[in-house]
C-alpha cells in the first residue's frame, strides 16, 4: 500500500506508553479528574471566580449602608442578609458551571466516557463549591463584623454557611443542568432555583438567632445538615439525568 | 503475547504485563499488521461485529431514515453518504448511543449498546463537528485530560510525541486559542493515536484540514483498520482510504 506523504520506512505507533489509569480507585478517579480539570480551568480564569466573590462583599456592605449605624438592627439582620447574599453569589457562578462545556463539545466527551457520568457531574459540582462556596465561608467572619456579630454567632454563622453552601451548590446544579441550552436560561435558572433555596436560607439564618435567643443550634444544624446529606446522594444522578436529556 | 479479547490494544496489555523494556518492544512489534490476527480472533473470541437493524431516526416530525442496516467486521470502514441535512451527524450520535433511535437496534459484538453502555463506550472514540476543547488549555493539557476522563493516564513524552506526529511541533504549550481551526482538529486528531479504541466514528474528520493532515489521516485510519480496527466516518470529499462499505442516506 503505499500512500501520498508517507515517507518509507516511518513509524506509525504511538500508543506504547499510554496505560489504563485503572490502578488507582475508579470510582474516586473519575470525580478527581474532573474536579481537578475545572479547578485548572479556573486558575485560567481566575476573574470568573473573584467577580463572585467581590459580589458577596460588595452586596453584604450594601446592608449596613443602607440601613446606618443602628447597632442593634444591624445585629439582628446580619446573619440573613449574609445568607440572602451567599445565596446570589453561589446562583451567580451557576450558569457557567455547564454551559461553556455544552458549548464546546466537552461535556458531550464526558458523556461518552466509558467512566461514571453521575462521578464526573459530582466532581464538577464539589469544583463549584470550593471556588464559589468554601471562599464565602472564610469571608463571612470579617464580613459579620461590619453588623456587630460577636463571637458565638460568628462561629454558628460558619458552620451553617459551610454546611449550607454545599447544599446551594448541590441543588443549584439540578437547576443548571435543566436549563442547559435554553434560551434566557440565566433568569429562568434563578426563577427555578430560588425557590428550591428557602429551606437552607430558613435553617441557615435561623440557627444563628436560635443562637442569640439561647435556644440551642443543634436543631437548626441537624436539619441543614440532613439536607445536604440527602443531597449528596440525590443531586449528581438528578444532574446527570438532566444533562443527558440536554444532550440528546 | 495474545490480543486480549475484550480490547485488543497495546495499552491494555502494557498495564498487565508492566512496563519492561522487553514488553514494550514486543508491544512495537505487535502493533504493525498481523496476518494470523483474523484466524485467533475467530477462534477465541466472538466476532468483534458492529450492527445496526432496521434503524429508523427522525428530527421533529421529519423522517430522516429508516431501514437502515449494516454490518461492520474488523478492519472495514462504512462511509455514510448523503447531502446536507439528510441526517449524517443524527445517524452518528444515534450510533454512539447520544440520541435514541426511533426504532431499531445497535449491538456491538452482539451486545445491545444501551443495554452494555460502559463496554461499549470503552471500545469506541468519537470525533463530533464541535471542537471538543477547552480554548484556555494548551493542547497538551487537552490531551492530558481527555484522556484522563476516559480512565487512560499518559506520560508527557507520549503526549509530546502524538502532538509532534500531528504536526504541531512548538504549539504544545500555546492555548489552543491561538490555534487555527485546521491546529485545532490536529490537536483532536492526535487523540485517536493514543485513546485505545476499536471502533472510530468520525464526524465530517476532513473539515478544516489541508493537503498534508487529510494524507496523515488516512494512513491512520488505514493503519487502525489493518490492526483489526473499524470506522464510521461522514464526509463529502473523497478519502485516500481504500473503498470501504456505504451508507446512502
Amino acid at each position: 500500500m503505499s500512500l501520498p506523504g508517507r515517507p518509507p520506512g516511518e513509524q506509525i505507533p504511538l500508543v506504547d506508553a499510554a496505560r489504563s489509569a485503572k490502578g488507582a480507585p475508579w470510582i474516586v478517579n473519575a470525580a478527581l479528574v474532573s474536579l481537578r480539570r475545572d479547578l485548572l480551568l479556573a486558575a485560567r480564569r481566575r476573574s470568573e471566580v473573584l467577580t463572585a466573590l467581590f459580589f458577596f462583599v460588595v452586596v453584604v456592605s450594601l446592608f449596613p449602608l443602607a440601613i446606618g449605624p443602628e447597632p442593634a438592627l444591624l445585629r439582628r439582620i446580619g446573619p440573613g442578609a449574609l445568607w440572602v447574599a451567599a445565596l446570589l453569589a453561589t446562583l451567580l457562578g451557576l450558569p457557567r458551571l455547564f454551559a461553556a462545556d455544552h458549548a464546546d463539545g466537552t461535556l458531550e466527551q464526558m458523556a461518552l466516557s466509558p467512566q461514571p457520568f453521575a462521578l464526573q457531574m459530582a466532581g464538577k459540582v464539589a469544583a463549584h463549591w470550593l471556588l464559589c462556596g468554601l471562599p464565602l465561608v472564610l469571608l463571612a467572619p470579617l464580613l459579620g463584623l461590619q453588623f456587630g456579630l460577636d463571637g458565638d454567632a460568628q462561629g454558628v454563622l460558619m458552620l451553617s454557611l459551610l454546611i449550607g453552601t454545599p447544599l446551594l451548590s448541590l441543588i443549584g446544579a439540578i437547576g443548571a443542568a435543566l436549563t442547559l441550552g435554553v434560551r434566557g436560561g440565566g433568569v429562568l435558572l434563578s426563577l427555578l432555583v430560588l425557590p428550591l433555596y428557602i429551606p437552607a436560607l430558613v435553617f441557615g439564618a435561623g440557627s444563628v438567632e436560635a443562637e442569640a435567643a439561647g435556644l440551642g443550634v443543634r436543631g437548626h444544624l441537624s436539619v441543614l445538615g440532613a439536607m445536604l446529606a440527602l443531597a449528596v446522594f440525590f443531586a449528581p444522578w438528578a444532574t446527570t439525568a438532566a444533562v443527558r436529556v440536554a444532550l440528546e | 503475547m495474545n490480543p486480549s479479547a475484550k480490547a485488543p490494544w497495546p495499552c491494555e496489555s502494557l498495564a498487565a504485563a508492566g512496563t519492561r523494556r522487553s514488553e514494550l518492544t514486543r508491544i512495537k512489534r505487535f502493533r504493525a499488521p498481523r496476518q494470523n490476527d483474523a484466524v485467533c480472533h475467530a477462534r477465541r473470541t466472538p466476532p468483534s461485529m458492529f450492527t445496526a437493524t432496521d434503524l429508523a431516526c427522525s428530527r421533529g416530525e421529519r423522517r430522516l431514515f429508516d431501514r437502515l442496516n449494516f454490518t461492520l467486521g474488523s478492519g472495514e470502514w462504512l462511509h455514510v453518504k448523503g447531502e446536507n441535512g439528510c441526517g449524517k451527524t443524527t445517524l452518528l450520535r444515534t450510533l454512539i448511543g447520544l440520541a435514541p433511535p426511533d426504532n431499531g437496534a445497535i449491538r456491538w459484538r452482539g451486545a445491545d449498546i444501551r443495554e452494555h453502555a460502559e463496554d461499549y463506550r470503552r471500545a469506541f472514540v468519537y470525533l463530533g463537528h464541535q471542537p471538543g476543547l477547552k480554548e484556555d488549555l494548551t493542547p497538551l493539557e487537552n490531551l492530558r485530560l481527555s484522556l484522563a476522563l476516559d480512565g487512560f493516564a499518559c506520560n508527557a513524552a507520549t503526549l509530546l510525541a502524538a502532538l509532534r506526529r500531528m504536526g504541531l511541533q512548538g504549539r504544545e504549550d500555546l492555548p489552543v486559542r491561538h490555534l487555527s481551526a485546521g491546529q485545532k482538529r490536529r490537536v483532536l486528531l492526535a487523540r485517536l493515536l493514543l485513546r485505545p479504541a476499536q471502533l472510530w466514528l468520525l464526524d465530517e474528520p476532513l473539515n478544516a484540514l489541508d493537503a498534508s493532515a487529510v494524507a496523515l489521516l488516512g494512513m491512520l485510519i488505514t493503519d487502525h483498520l489493518s490492526a483489526g480496527g473499524m470506522a464510521v466516518l461522514t464526509s463529502h470529499q473523497p478519502l485516500p482510504l481504500a473503498p470501504g462499505r456505504e451508507v446512502v442516506l
